[in-house]
C-alpha cells in the first residue's frame, strides 16, 4: 500500500505553522493521517498558509467533523481533513472549543466545499461558524430543538403532533 | 353539519423547511419555482427551490434532510461490526463499495489489513466492481429519462437484473447486501459463480457498445448536455468534488491508484477524462462519457480478478472467508480517516476510538454525493430550468447517502 509522504515533510509543515502562531506545535496522538491541533484564534491564518503556500498546496478539503466529548470533559471538537492533489498529503486540523456557546471562524473563504460540510457541523452540534454566508440547518427540520449528535441530546416527546418514539 | 376537516394555511408547512428567497423581496421579473420533494427524476427527495427570471436560473437553493437518518448517531451505539446494514443503506445503489470502504477503515485501525488472505481481497473488489458498473448504469439510464429517452432505461433494468441476479447468488440480497465484513466476507462465493460472472462479461460488452450507440452519441442528447453546465477545474477542486465529476473537468484522479488500496495496484485499468470531445471539457455530456468509459475498465478489472481468482488463488476446501473476523473488535485508542472511490466520488469514514469499548465514539461519514451537490447552485446561474435537469442528473447523486 502506497504511503503518502506526508512524514517526510513533517518538519517543513511544523516550521511553518511555528512561524504563523509563534508556538509550539501540538500533535494530535495516534492519528492517521499525521495531525495537529491548532488554536481556533490561528485556524483561519494557518488555513490561509496551507492553502496557498507552494510547499503544501492543501487545496481540497474533505471532510469537517464535529467532536462532541461529553458534558464531563466540556470540550467540542472540529477536525479538518485537508488533502493535497500535487503533493499527495494528508493532514488533520484539529480545533478544541468550550462546549458552552461554541464558535469558531468559518473557512469558507478559502474553500468552498466548507459551506455544507460547516451547516453540518452547525446543525449537528450547534457550533456557530463566524462569517459563514448561509449558516441554517441543513439536515433537520429548520425549527427541530437541540442538536442531535450532542452527547447528552434528548428528543422531544412530539414534533410538529407527530410522536417522536415509537 | 360536518365539521371542517381541513384548513388550508397558506404557511402550514414552510416552517419546517423555509425557503432562502421570500417572494415579498423579489424583483417584478423574479419567481420563486419550487421542484419539490417528489419529482418524477429517480433521485430521491430532494427539493430545489429556484429563483428564476422568467426560464432563466438565478439561484438555486437545495434543500435536503428528506431522507436524513442519522446514520452517525446510530454508529455511536452499535459495534463496529453490527454498523455494516447501516452503510449499507446510506448509498443504496453502490452497497459494496461503501462496505469496502468501511471495513477497510476498521481493519487498518486494528491493524490487520496484511493478514486478509487474497483470495478474500480478490472477491471484494471483484464486488466492488460488479456494483461500480451498477451504480454506473443507473446514473446513465436515469439520466437518460429525465431528458425524456424511455429505451436506454429499460435497457439498463435489463443488464442489471442480472448483475443484481449475480450478487445475490453470492450474498443473499438484491440490494443491501451486508456481504464484506471486518476481516473478511460472510460466504465464499458460490460454485461456478466465476463461469457465470464470465458469462456475463462476454454479454454485456457489446450492451455497452449498443447503450453508447443509442444514447450516448444521440444528436438529441449531446445537444442537450454538451456545453451543459461547465464545471471549471478550479472550481470542482475548491469545491471538494470527487469522482467522475472531478475527471470529467480533466483532472486523472481516481483514488484507486493514488491510494493504491487493497489490490488495485496489482490491476491494470485506465483512468478516463473528459476531453471536451462534443463541448467543453466539463460540462455534462463529459461526465456522463467518464462513467460509459469507466464501465469499459471495471469489466477490465472484473476480467483479471476472474483470472486470480480462477488460478492462483483458486478456491480450496479449507478456505474460511470469515478466518480473520475478530470476535471482539476493540482498536486502541485513536483517530483514522479512510477514504475510498466510490462510483459517485470519494467516500470517506472517520473513526475516534476511545480504546475502552467496541463501540466508536465517532463515526462520521463523508459522502460524496453530498459534496457533489453542492456545486449545483454555482454550476447552475444563468442555464434554463431544463438544462438544470440535466446538470442535476449529471452530477448522480443518491439521495441516501447525501442525506445519510
Amino acid at each position: 500500500m502506497k504511503k503518502n509522504r506526508m512524514s517526510v515533510e513533517r518538519a517543513d509543515l511544523l516550521t511553518l505553522i511555528r512561524q504563523i502562531t509563534s508556538e509550539d506545535v501540538v500533535e494530535i496522538p495516534n492519528s492517521t493521517p499525521y495531525g495537529i491541533i491548532v488554536k481556533k484564534e490561528n485556524l483561519l491564518s494557518v488555513c490561509d498558509q496551507l492553502h496557498k503556500n507552494s510547499a503544501f498546496y492543501f487545496d481540497i478539503l474533505s471532510c469537517i467533523t464535529g467532536i462532541d466529548n461529553g458534558p464531563e470533559t466540556r470540550t467540542m471538537e472540529v477536525i479538518y481533513h485537508l488533502y493535497s492533489i500535487p503533493f499527495n498529503y494528508s493532514l488533520a486540523l484539529k480545533v478544541i472549543l468550550p462546549r458552552e456557546n461554541p464558535e469558531l471562524e468559518s473557512v469558507v473563504s478559502i474553500w468552498k466545499s466548507a459551506n455544507w460540510l460547516e451547516r453540518e457541523v452547525y446543525d449537528m452540534f450547534g457550533i456557530v461558524f463566524k462569517n459563514h454566508p448561509d449558516l441554517r440547518r441543513i439536515l433537520m427540520p429548520a425549527d427541530w430543538k437541540g442538536y442531535p449528535l450532542r452527547k447528552d441530546y434528548k428528543h422531544e416527546e412530539y414534533y410538529r403532533g407527530v410522536k417522536i418514539e415509537y | 353539519m360536518k365539521e371542517q376537516q381541513y384548513i388550508y394555511k397558506e404557511d402550514n408547512l414552510i416552517d419546517s423547511e423555509p425557503n432562502k428567497f421570500k417572494s415579498k423581496e423579489l424583483k417584478s421579473e423574479e419567481m420563486i419555482i419550487n421542484l419539490g420533494p417528489q419529482h418524477p427524476s429517480t433521485h430521491g427527495v430532494l427539493r430545489l427551490e429556484v429563483l428564476s427570471d422568467g426560464e432563466i436560473i438565478k439561484d438555486v437553493v437545495p434543500h435536503i434532510g428528506y431522507l436524513h437518518r442519522c446514520f452517525e448517531k446510530h454508529a455511536e451505539s452499535l459495534p463496529y461490526n453490527q454498523v455494516i446494514p447501516f452503510v449499507d443503506r446510506m448509498d443504496y445503489v453502490a452497497a459494496m463499495n461503501s462496505e469496502h470502504a468501511y471495513a477497510m477503515g476498521v481493519e487498518r485501525m486494528l491493524g490487520i489489513t496484511e493478514q486478509i488472505p487474497k483470495r478474500v481481497e480478490y472477491i471484494r473488489v471483484l464486488m466492488a466492481e460488479i456494483n461500480r458498473i451498477a451504480s454506473h448504469l443507473i446514473a446513465v439510464g436515469t439520466y437518460g429519462l429525465d431528458l425524456g429517452a424511455f429505451t436506454p432505461f429499460f435497457w439498463i433494468m435489463r443488464d442489471r437484473e442480472h448483475i443484481l441476479r449475480l450478487l445475490e447468488w453470492a450474498s443473499g440480497a438484491r440490494m443491501l447486501y451486508n456481504y464484506i465484513w471486518i476481516g473478511g466476507l460472510f460466504y465464499d462465493l458460490p460454485v461456478g459463480f466465476e463461469q457465470r460472472c464470465r458469462e456475463f462479461i462476454k454479454y454485456f460488452k457489446p450492451k455497452v457498445g449498443e447503450l453508447e450507440k443509442l444514447l450516448i452519441n444521440n444528436k438529441i442528447f449531446i445537444d442537450r448536455t454538451a456545453n451543459v453546465g461547465v464545471l471549471p477545474l478550479n472550481l470542482a477542486i475548491n469545491s471538494g468534488v470527487t469522482g467522475p465529476m472531478l475527471r470529467g473537468s480533466g483532472l486523472r484522479f481516481d483514488l484507486r491508484r493514488v491510494d493504491g488500496y487493497s489490490v488495485y495496484p496489482e490491476l491494470e485499468f485506465e483512468i478516463p477524462i473528459g476531453e471536451g470531445k462534443m463541448g467543453q471539457v466539463g460540462d455534462c455530456w463529459d461526465r456522463t462519457w467518464v462513467r460509459v468509459k469507466e464501465i469499459y475498465e471495471s469489466l477490465r478489472i472484473m476480467d483479471q480478478c476472474l483470472d486470480k481468482l480462477e488460478g492462483e488463488h483458486k478456491r480450496t476446501r479449507e478456505f474460511d472467508p470469515q478466518a480473520i473476523v475478530p470476535k471482539k473488535i476493540r482498536p486502541k485508542a485513536q483517530e483514522l480517516y479512510v477514504r475510498a472511490e466510490n462510483p459517485k466520488g470519494e467516500l470517506g469514514f472517520y473513526f475516534r476510538a476511545d480504546g475502552k469499548s467496541d463501540i466508536p465514539f465517532r463515526c462520521k461519514a463523508r459522502a460524496c454525493s453530498f459534496v457533489n451537490l453542492s456545486v449545483l447552485p454555482e454550476i447552475s446561474r444563468g442555464v434554463l430550468i431544463a438544462d438544470l435537469i440535466a446538470i442535476l442528473g449529471s452530477i448522480d447523486i443518491v439521495l441516501g447517502e447525501v442525506d445519510r
